[in-house]
């Protein structure tokens, strides 16, 4: 079986129309296999989606996509806490980001995000003893890791291949602090920015990306001569993270590849006319630093 | 009374932080299974023995963070960790991994279990998980929470917190940080470290000084202004038409002056950062630390004079209360 396309959630404060328009046209124009929806970044961004749920997750099904709920990555209180219970009493399929959900989800198909800490086999036995359906490995892991990981386990795994990657996550809204605003009358500020609010060092080299309470990496992430490894290595289903950029033409270029149709070096091209805005890394996988681009193969890759 | 739980990263911090009045010392073995895996710093084994020796005879304890996450493969390192802590006596374990909780309840089901920040279990539901599952005895709250939501959360929970009461601070979730790693391909879940000195230049530039981290500049310092090691999160950075500490002011936490309310909203432990400090800072703000709570619990206040003291030894000479206050966010 070839490997399967997940997109994963929205991290940005897009305005809700424009989200709820991304999934219709995702529903209609993306070789993906798995959509993961809702707001992973701020409760208080919460109601801003909430009307649009039902009617993207019906047209993504009617699409033929099978389609799971995200939890918000940080739970800070009790009111974000009563929201997530919610969330994972709803019936749909949920991606939990945060161990308290995964509790409540014990014995029932879950998948856990890539903000749970998985980093070695009796981790990931934990969560398949739990009733785990899949999990989304943490972006940072190298490959002997993820190897290591792969080799054995009942779980279905997935990998982060596209997008900025998330780096951190605080209870301080940084968008507010930028903007000189409070994080309770914040007024969405984050709105302004649709692929977070580029981050520079004083030499204004481009550095990180800030989304509200969460900081991004600045390049990209793009594992596509890597995708053959990750595959043989038992890796079933591969994550492309939306950013505001032309995200069905990305989702094809990655299905060309995955079903042989495309060569890995000509993806990349066409990768780079697609999100000309951005830098490309895949530094983690190879054991080096995240912001990295290795050209090197992985070791027992081609 | 709240319980005082002091840093050591060397025998001679140990003695320091017991003689000052720590109720327990925290430190870590000599490799990667701690989260301040620093050159020079921590326990060997004959080390530790010595030191649990000298601390168990005068009454106090003795926690050892094992607190990395384990790297796939190579578990073992980290079981023997778990192992050689419970041979020696330490009182407790501190650890943020679910497959070593899981490990350490199976196999040495007498050793009493503490959650270390960095598992970042923030709310009751999360908690819950830890103290079912692997009978964690008491958890380490993340630096998330302001003192009312500590509050409610202490009345839902079974189980006693510890919270950070004073140094060095993470703006983010600990935990779920990969910063570091994405600059310079360390960080502390997987090798224990932030920002490592190995990554760490110094340059001059036109009379500034210049701090860079993996290559990348983390702060310029005019002559006059005292120059700080760049921890990445703590840097002078640009966005926007912004400029300057985008994420955090290079402060340290200092939250001497809510300690009632600390302890009003039912936090059993208080913890110093710092196993990265030589002793005679350890014997400061331990001495200072325990004053306070003994004056608290005599007179069920802290006095100003001792809460600006510890103020003085804060780093950059700027305390914060960090996330305890809502501001902060």
């Amino acid at each position: 079986m070839s490997a399967r396309l997940a997109l994963g959630p929205v991290f940005f404060n897009w305005d809700a129309e424009a989200w709820r328009d991304f999934y219709f046209r995702i529903a209609d124009e993306a070789p993906v296999d798995v959509v993961y929806i809702g707001e992973v970044v701020c409760s208080k961004r919460l109601p801003l989606l909430a009307p649009h749920l039902e009617p993207v997750m019906q047209r993504l099904r009617r699409a033929g996509k099978e389609v799971a709920l995200s939890s918000l990555a940080l739970i800070a209180n009790e009111r974000e806490a009563v929201a997530m219970r919610g969330l994972c009493d709803g019936g749909a399929l949920v991606e939990a980001n945060d161990m308290g959900l995964a509790r409540r989800l014990a014995g029932r198909p879950h998948v856990l995000g890539p903000f749970v800490n998985i980093y070695n086999e009796s981790t990931l036995a934990y969560f398949a003893r739990n009733g785990a359906l899949r999990a989304c490995l943490p972006p940072e892991l190298p490959a002997a890791s993820i190897e290591r990981m792969a080799a054995g386990t009942p779980i279905e795994l997935e990998v982060l291949v596209f997008g900025r990657l998330p780096l951190a996550i605080s209870a301080r809204c940084f968008h507010a602090r930028v903007h000189d605003l409070h994080k309770d009358a914040c007024q969405f500020a984050c709105g302004q920015d649709p692929n977070g609010l580029p981050v520079e060092t004083l030499d204004h080299e481009p550095f990180l990306a800030i989304n509200g309470t969460q900081v991004l990496s600045h390049a990209c992430c793009a594992l596509l001569g890597e995708l053959g490894w990750l595959g043989r290595a038992g890796i079933v289903v591969f994550r492309l993270s939306p950013m505001a950029i032309e995200m069905p033409a990305v989702a094809r270029i990655y299905r060309d590849v995955t079903d042989g149709r495309l060569d890995p070096d000509e993806a990349l091209a066409m990768l780079r006319e697609t999100a000309p805005d951005f830098v490309f890394a895949n530094g983690f996988i190879h054991g080096t630093e995240g912001r990295a681009f290795e050209r090197a193969a992985l070791p027992g890759g081609e | 009374m709240m319980e005082l739980v002091c840093p050591a990263g060397t025998p001679a911090a140990f003695r320091a932080a017991v003689e000052a009045g720590a109720d327990a010392v925290y430190v870590g073995f000599r490799d990667e299974t701690n989260a301040r895996n620093f050159p020079g710093l921590n326990f060997s084994v004959p080390e530790l023995k010595e030191a649990i020796g000298l601390a168990h005879g005068l009454r106090r304890k003795v926690f050892v963070a094992i607190n990395t996450f384990p790297r796939a493969g190579e578990e073992a390192l980290w079981h023997r960790a778990l192992a050689a802590a419970e041979d020696l006596g330490a009182d407790a374990v501190i650890l943020a991994d679910i497959g070593l909780l899981d490990h350490a309840a199976r196999r040495h089901p007498k050793l009493r279990l503490h959650l270390s920040v960095q598992a970042a279990a923030s709310h009751a539901d999360a908690i819950r998980i830890y103290v079912e599952e692997f009978r964690v005895r008491r958890v380490v709250l993340p630096r998330v929470l302001t003192v009312p939501e500590i509050a409610a959360l202490n009345a839902r929970i079974a189980v006693e917190t510890e919270v950070f009461a004073f140094g060095g601070m993470c703006p983010m979730a600990e935990g779920r940080c990969s910063l570091s790693s994405y600059v310079t391909g360390q960080s502390p879940n997987m090798s224990g470290v932030c920002s490592p000195a190995s990554h760490v230049r110094y340059e001059r530039r036109q009379g500034a000084l210049v701090s860079l981290l993996g290559g990348s500049v983390i702060n310029k310092f005019d002559p006059d202004e005292a120059a700080g090691y760049p921890t990445l999160c703590k840097g002078r950075f640009v966005a926007g038409a912004a400029g300057g500490y985008l994420f955090e002011e290079p402060v340290s936490l200092n939250a001497g002056p809510i300690l009632r309310d600390l302890e009003t909203a039912g936090v059993r432990a208080l913890k110093i950062e710092g196993r990265q400090r030589g002793r005679a800072y350890v014997t400061a703000v331990v001495a200072a630390f325990r004053k306070l709570i003994d004056e608290l619990e005599r007179t069920g206040d802290a006095p100003s004079d001792l809460v600006h003291a510890l103020g003085r030894l804060a780093e950059g000479q700027q305390g914060t209360t960090g996330a305890f206050g809502r501001a902060w966010r």
